[in-house]
């Protein structure tokens, strides 16, 4: 784990960062009794024991940079500021959806905030992030591109070509792999010969660093300071984030491949238990601002299922529009 | 000016007109492209807009949907539509859905250019007419300029549309000679093109074939058979009132198509007439396409796998047999 921490945290930073992580937590909790209740369908991929990864890299980012993000993508849409609301939509496939209920939980977009959807193709999306980041250098953006992906895309030929390709062109790519160790139910470790993630990265060429997953402030320092070489036009680079799931890897996964023992350890651990933990412990947050923040939380996510259970369908009649861009009349 | 010339003269016009416009794709910038179509652009617009790709399909033709994205307007050439196969994955889940699953947000303004077809003993990995596969896919457009003013205009109606096009050049037509009709500047991707006006029967087609069409169509006038040929120039979405217009005026259809028949462009188009102009038909449609094999490289094997206007001659023949007609 490469990165330095950064100085101990205010207490507004530090309940900036636990507010947003109990946002994604309160939504994914949700979103499970939810789908229980057969009111989200389709695949559902939840992002709890992640949430370090999204909240401290879009706080590190810049409001002009893009994101590509995967089909486990609620965190990174939540912590990009995507209204809950519009997403709790999505989910129930409604109108009123970021995605007017065509892509469901697995593919959530916002144009207007750089939100380039959760691609379910594992790896499908690192080629589109190579071409975002190089319409931005032609067009001399500031921004850069930052594209998330799993442990399990590393073994697509997209991965090796994209990357390749960035450091062939040092094209402004941050590339975040979120190794949770398990490509659906497959260990890295039973796929891949090289298990370090990083290794393969500077193989083309791009600075590579292992990240603490779990650990938001770490989390943040190294976005923070890969971006500003990245944005510098120091070429691509990749942060591998080493994080776990802590739910199944969708609905229908029965988790025969990992002992509960090895979930426990991690949940000690997890990204939420241990900020409020370290927060409590410089006297930054008490109980009562920590049991204020999880109330907001349930109190948003409230709303926002309302707002989803109120929203009109799509009308039928509508079905085919968007298959070809609609031109101004 | 030959179609090679046309398609030059059509990327050399793009990239002055808007500074958007960019050509990648495997060996286009040094190397001069792989059938020499943009030869000297590189000289001329730089090593920025005409950039050179490793081999990697996916990856550079998933970069031409995010630069697309990101506002620029890519010109992805890939070699051949065989080596498209490795970027599949880009095209059909990407390029083809995030308009449609984005609802509505996004757009994907890209042209890629892609070598198809047959007819230089390049065998079974470098021969096929795979357009017909695309032309399944909600969410592109497929275009086929077979002429040498489509090949000189429809590039530029294709980046004008906000939504992925992939135009197929047939191999063989590069080297054609012709001519610009005087006076036109620019073409559409929307309307089939009547390339042979006729009454009795109407030969439906695209790409090099349509030259074979036109071949059997004078052999056929000599025997007092007068044959429409309609280019579809669009193979997504299907020009219908083109084609049906035309079937109900002749009643008889014939089409040749470089793919295979099954499951094919060809059966797609056979529906649509049956479908659509069932009862202005005197003869049930018939089909000249590639023999069912994987395209063999012996010069003797390669043309009797594709079609040609002996084939499309007598299938003529044929289906005026069927009504007692011709």
């Amino acid at each position: 784990m490469s990165e330095a921490h950064e100085p101990a945290p205010t207490r507004e930073e530090g309940l900036a960062l636990l507010r947003e992580m109990l946002r994604i937590r309160a939504f994914e909790d949700r979103c499970y009794r939810l789908y229980g209740e057969m009111k989200i369908r389709g695949f559902l991929h939840l992002y709890n024991g992640e949430e370090a990864v999204a909240v401290g890299t879009m706080q590190a980012l810049e409001p002009s940079d893009a994101i590509v993000s995967t089909y486990r993508e609620h965190g990174h849409a939540i912590a990009r500021g995507i209204p809950m609301d519009r997403i709790m939509a999505e989910l129930y496939g409604k109108q009123t959806g970021c995605s007017r209920g065509r892509g469901g939980s697995m593919h959530l977009f916002d144009a207007s905030r750089g939100f380039y959807g959760g691609n379910a193709i594992v790896a499908g999306g690192l080629p589109i992030a190579v071409g975002l980041a190089l319409a931005q250098a032609l067009q001399h953006h500031r921004g850069i591109t930052a594209c998330f992906f799993g442990d399990g895309a590393v073994a697509e030929g997209e991965f090796h070509e994209s990357l390749n390709l960035a450091a062939l062109w040092r094209l402004p790519v941050l590339f975040l792999c979120e190794n949770n160790l398990y490509a659906m139910g497959t260990a890295l470790d039973r796929a891949q010969a090289e298990t370090d993630i990083t290794t393969k990265a500077r193989a083309y060429r791009m600075e590579a660093a292992a990240v603490d997953g779990m650990d938001v402030f770490a989390v943040g320092a190294a976005v923070r300071s890969a971006a500003r070489r990245v944005r510098a036009g120091g070429g691509p680079a990749l942060l591998e984030m080493r994080t776990y799931r802590f739910r199944a890897h969708s609905m229908f996964d029965p988790q025969l491949y990992r002992d509960k023992a090895e979930i426990e350890a991690w949940q000690e651990r997890g990204p939420v238990i241990t900020l409020t933990r370290r927060l409590k412990a410089l006297g930054l947050m008490s109980e009562e601002d920590y049991q204020r923040l999880e109330r907001e939380a349930q109190t948003e996510v409230d709303a926002a299922v309302r707002f989803a259970e109120g929203s009109p369908w799509e009308p039928v009649s509508e079905l085919e529009r968007f298959v070809y861009a609609e031109r101004a009349s | 000016m030959t179609y090679r010339d046309a398609v030059h003269e059509a990327l050399r016009d793009a990239l002055q007109a808007d500074p958007r416009v960019f050509l990648m794709g495997e060996d286009v910038g040094r190397y001069g492209g792989s059938y020499a179509v943009s030869k000297g652009l590189l000289e001329e617009f730089g090593p920025e807009r005409i950039r050179d790709t490793p081999l990697s399909e996916s990856a550079f033709v998933g970069a031409g949907i995010g630069a697309a994205l990101g506002g620029l307007r890519p010109i992805v050439e890939v070699m051949t539509v065989n080596f498209s196969l490795l970027a599949l994955d880009q095209i059909v889940n990407n390029a083809a859905t995030l308009s449609h699953m984005s609802g509505g947000q996004l757009s994907v303004p890209l042209v890629i250019r892609l070598a198809t077809g047959a007819g230089r003993q390049l065998a079974a990995q470098h021969s096929h007419s795979l357009e017909g596969w695309y032309a399944h896919i909600p969410g592109l457009r497929i275009c086929a300029p077979a002429t040498i003013e489509d090949a000189r205009f429809m590039l530029a109606a294709a980046l004008a549309c906000p939504d992925p096009v992939l135009l197929f050049e047939h191999l063989y037509l590069y080297n054609m000679e012709g001519g610009v009709p005087p006076g036109l500047e620019r073409v559409d991707l929307e309307h089939a093109a009547i390339r042979r006006a006729g009454k009795d029967v109407t030969l439906i087609t695209y790409g090099w074939s349509l030259y074979k069409c036109l071949t059997a169509a004078e052999a056929l006038a000599a025997q007092g058979i007068e044959a429409e040929v309609l280019d579809l120039r669009t193979l997504r979405p299907l020009d219908d009132a083109a084609i049906m217009a035309s079937v109900r005026r002749t009643r008889r259809a014939v089409i040749v198509d470089e793919g295979w028949r099954s499951g094919s462009l060809s059966a797609e188009l056979t529906t649509r007439i049956v479908e659509q102009a069932f009862y202005d038909l005197e003869a049930p449609v018939a089909r000249v396409c590639t023999a069912e094999v994987p395209v063999p490289y012996a010069k003797h094997l390669e043309d009797a796998a594709l079609p040609g206007p002996a084939a499309i001659e007598a299938a003529v023949r044929s289906v005026l047999a069927r009504d007692g007609g011709g």
